[in-house]
């Protein structure tokens, strides 16, 4: 066994454990966290595969800004776990059927008779002045030009759903108005009251 | 960048909806029919530009990734034609409901962007982002109308089971991807075709792609979230999802499973034949209990899945024109019975039981006429449209070997014609429960006749379309 493949296990191992943890610890605090050593390990995974590119945007983009967003929404919103397990004891066991039925029939699909792993050889190892970031640049701007096209298009469409379904006029909000604000006068505000002075007795 | 001027059609539909969703903005709430006849004028350019195309253009672009051949231009065009009928059928309606937003328009013109693209896709990349692109915007329509509970939580109920079938379709491709080494569909059919190497794989994609398929289409036993979301979502979404997205659904099974895996026809076949004659029968039978005229409209559409899935069991072009036929009538057959629908729900209210229908014909003649045409239709009555799909899709089932799923595709249409004539006869012979006049406007009324025409003119002489869906697959 090679030290690469070694490492692979590694971190596939913890990635197995880490996500398995996500969907059962009772924290939802502790399951976010899980979820970034899920996507850490992946990045370092894909690492190994010479995926530079996209392994540091996993982190940078998964880790970085969407899991901080998911903590906030999980810490900010107090979200009552205990419905959502109602029933959990009850369909366990048709899961469990279900689940092993499936995983047995993909194990015995996937194996070396059905599925040799000489079909599929391991592409040859890339030069190290090989840049990861600028092929797939070049691919993405020529080749997938009309994909990246409308993966912003479907951008879009979030964007205007995510303000057309939480935009409200709601009567009792206050606006502030800066142009008003700012043509305020002296007199609008301030009121001089002359009053006899009085006298300390 | 070679043969650009092959996605005109597109690239002028997101120039002009990026406009109305600008120009929306700067419109005063009283100028609103400014939004829906520029969301009209773009829709019909992109209809003129893309019936251009059919016959002879035939091309791809973008490296490989869009294509434009006989089958995607004559299905845009009808696409595009369904959603310029379901806009004029909706105004109204949402307009009551206050929904009718800039956004409405624009999501309505981007889901059919999406459809466009499944249509014209070349590669399984495209398919998928045109399929997202629909289903974003058709999830985000349903939500729109926020006032009532019932829509949000179909849109709930529609976002999460279409989350699960979009996960499984991209499982399947990206194992597809991973044993044949390509996104394209023609390289993937060549690899499949040369060596046997990756078709163990290629086969357990397949398996995901169709329970993707599936509950995309609502195929039973994929279909609880259509009787819900139907029922839920506002009527004019309800006409939007049920009409021209089926159409896009069968050009992307036709990308999918005859231009890239069509080497396994003989694995889907018996996949096919086992979801088609559970639909029929699930979907026919369930009909019959529903007081709800959009659950059993929703029904029904799982039991017409059912034949559309039918006629690709054949396997064979005269099997996918077949279905090209069913889908294509299908689609403006249902877009007249929800037009009546919406024409009922006026003044806030909403024509959702079987009631609601008793009397129609003493309170507005027409509507009631197009409906009648429009369920017989479905149910298969000759000399109506509805008829010559069915009868053609039999045909080449039959053609092909599968006496058995024809003998239940006919028993369960009988079954069917119970409940379609059941509302027929409310309409006609039944006291109204109010019977007050159902007043619609000009240009409803101008649709609601020509959709009735078309259903009864093109089941007198169906000669026309159904050339135009073999010369898609003749070549």
């Amino acid at each position: 066994m090679s030290f690469q493949l070694f490492i692979f296990y590694v971190f596939a191992i913890i990635m197995v454990f880490a996500a398995a943890r996500v969907i059962t610890v009772r924290n939802p605090v502790y399951a976010a966290m899980f979820l970034v050593l899920t996507f850490f390990t992946a990045a370092a995974i894909w690492m190994l595969l010479e995926a530079e590119f996209l392994a540091v945007t996993l982190v940078l983009v998964y880790v970085g800004a969407v899991m901080v967003l998911f903590l906030f929404v999980v810490m900010m919103l107090d979200i009552n776990v205990e419905p959502l397990r109602e029933g959990f004891v009850k369909y366990l066991p048709v899961g469990i059927l279900v689940g092993s039925i499936m995983f047995l029939e993909m194990v015995f699909l996937l194996t070396q008779r059905y599925f040799p792993s000489e079909n599929f050889p391991a592409p040859a190892a890339k030069p190290a002045n090989y840049s990861n970031t600028e092929e797939l640049g070049r691919l993405l701007y020529s080749d997938y030009l009309f994909h990246f096209e409308v993966a912003a298009l479907i951008l879009m469409v979030a964007i205007v759903a995510a303000i057309a379904l939480t935009m409200r006029r709601r009567s009792d909000t206050k606006y502030q108005r800066p142009g008003l604000q700012v043509q305020v006068k002296k007199e609008d505000r301030l009121r001089v009251v002359s009053m006899d002075t009085e006298s300390k007795s | 960048m070679d043969n650009l001027h092959l996605a005109t059609p597109e690239i002028f539909m997101l120039f002009a909806s990026c406009a109305v969703l600008v120009v929306d903005l700067f419109l005063k709430p009283g100028q609103r029919h400014m939004t829906y006849w520029l969301t009209q004028g773009s829709l019909l350019i992109t209809l003129l530009l893309t019936y251009g195309q059919v016959g002879d253009t035939a091309g791809t672009a973008f490296s490989g990734a869009y294509t434009v051949d006989g089958m995607s231009a004559v299905l845009k065009s009808w696409i595009l034609l369904i959603a310029i009928g379901g806009f004029v059928y909706t105004r109204d309606y949402i307009k009551d409901r206050e929904i009718a937003n800039g956004e409405y328009y624009v999501l309505g013109l981007f889901g059919v962007m999406g459809m466009m693209i499944m249509t014209s896709s070349n590669n399984l990349l495209t398919i998928y982002l045109g399929l997202e692109l629909l289903a974003l915007s058709l999830y985000a329509m349903v939500a729109l109308y926020r006032s009532n509970a019932d829509a949000s939580e179909a849109a709930m109920k529609y976002f999460v089971l279409g989350a699960l079938a979009s996960g499984m379709l991209l499982y399947g491709m990206s194992m597809v991807y991973g044993s044949t080494g390509s996104l394209d569909l023609a390289t993937i059919s060549q690899a499949l075709t040369t060596s046997d190497a990756g078709s163990t794989g290629a086969r357990f994609g397949l398996t995901f792609i169709i329970v993707g398929l599936a509950f995309k289409l609502g195929a039973v036993p994929f279909h609880m979230w259509v009787p819900d979301v139907y029922d839920g979502a506002p009527t004019s979404v309800t006409l939007y999802i049920s009409t021209a997205p089926k159409i896009a659904a069968f050009a992307m099974i036709i990308r999918l499973l005859v231009d890239g895996l069509e080497v396994l026809s003989s694995d889907w076949t018996l996949m096919f034949a086992i979801l088609a004659a559970l639909s029929l029968v699930v979907g026919n039978l369930l009909a019959i209990a529903q007081q709800n005229i959009k659950r059993m409209l929703a029904y029904s559409t799982i039991s017409h899945v059912g034949f559309l899935l039918l006629g690709m069991v054949a396997a064979n072009p005269e099997g996918y024109s077949a279905s090209m036929f069913y889908a294509i009538t299908y689609a403006f057959t249902t877009l007249a019975a929800f037009g009546v629908l919406l024409v009922l729900s006026r003044n806030g209210e909403e024509a959702v039981m079987l009631d609601d229908l008793s009397g129609l014909f003493r309170r507005n003649a027409l509507a009631a006429t197009v409906m009648m045409v429009a369920l017989i239709s479905l149910a298969g009555v000759p000399p109506l449209v509805g008829f010559y799909a069915k009868l053609s899709v039999l045909k080449a089932v039959i053609s092909a070997g599968y006496v058995w799923l024809a003998v239940i595709a006919v028993i369960m249409s009988v079954v069917g014609a119970f409940y379609y004539l059941r509302a027929i006869k409310m309409m006609f012979f039944d006291d109204p429960v109010d019977s007050s006049e159902v007043p619609a406007r000009m240009d409803v009324n101008a649709t609601l006749a020509v959709n009735g025409l078309a259903v009864v003119v093109l089941g007198i002489f169906p000669g026309w379309i159904m050339a135009v869906c073999v010369r898609a697959f003749a070549g």
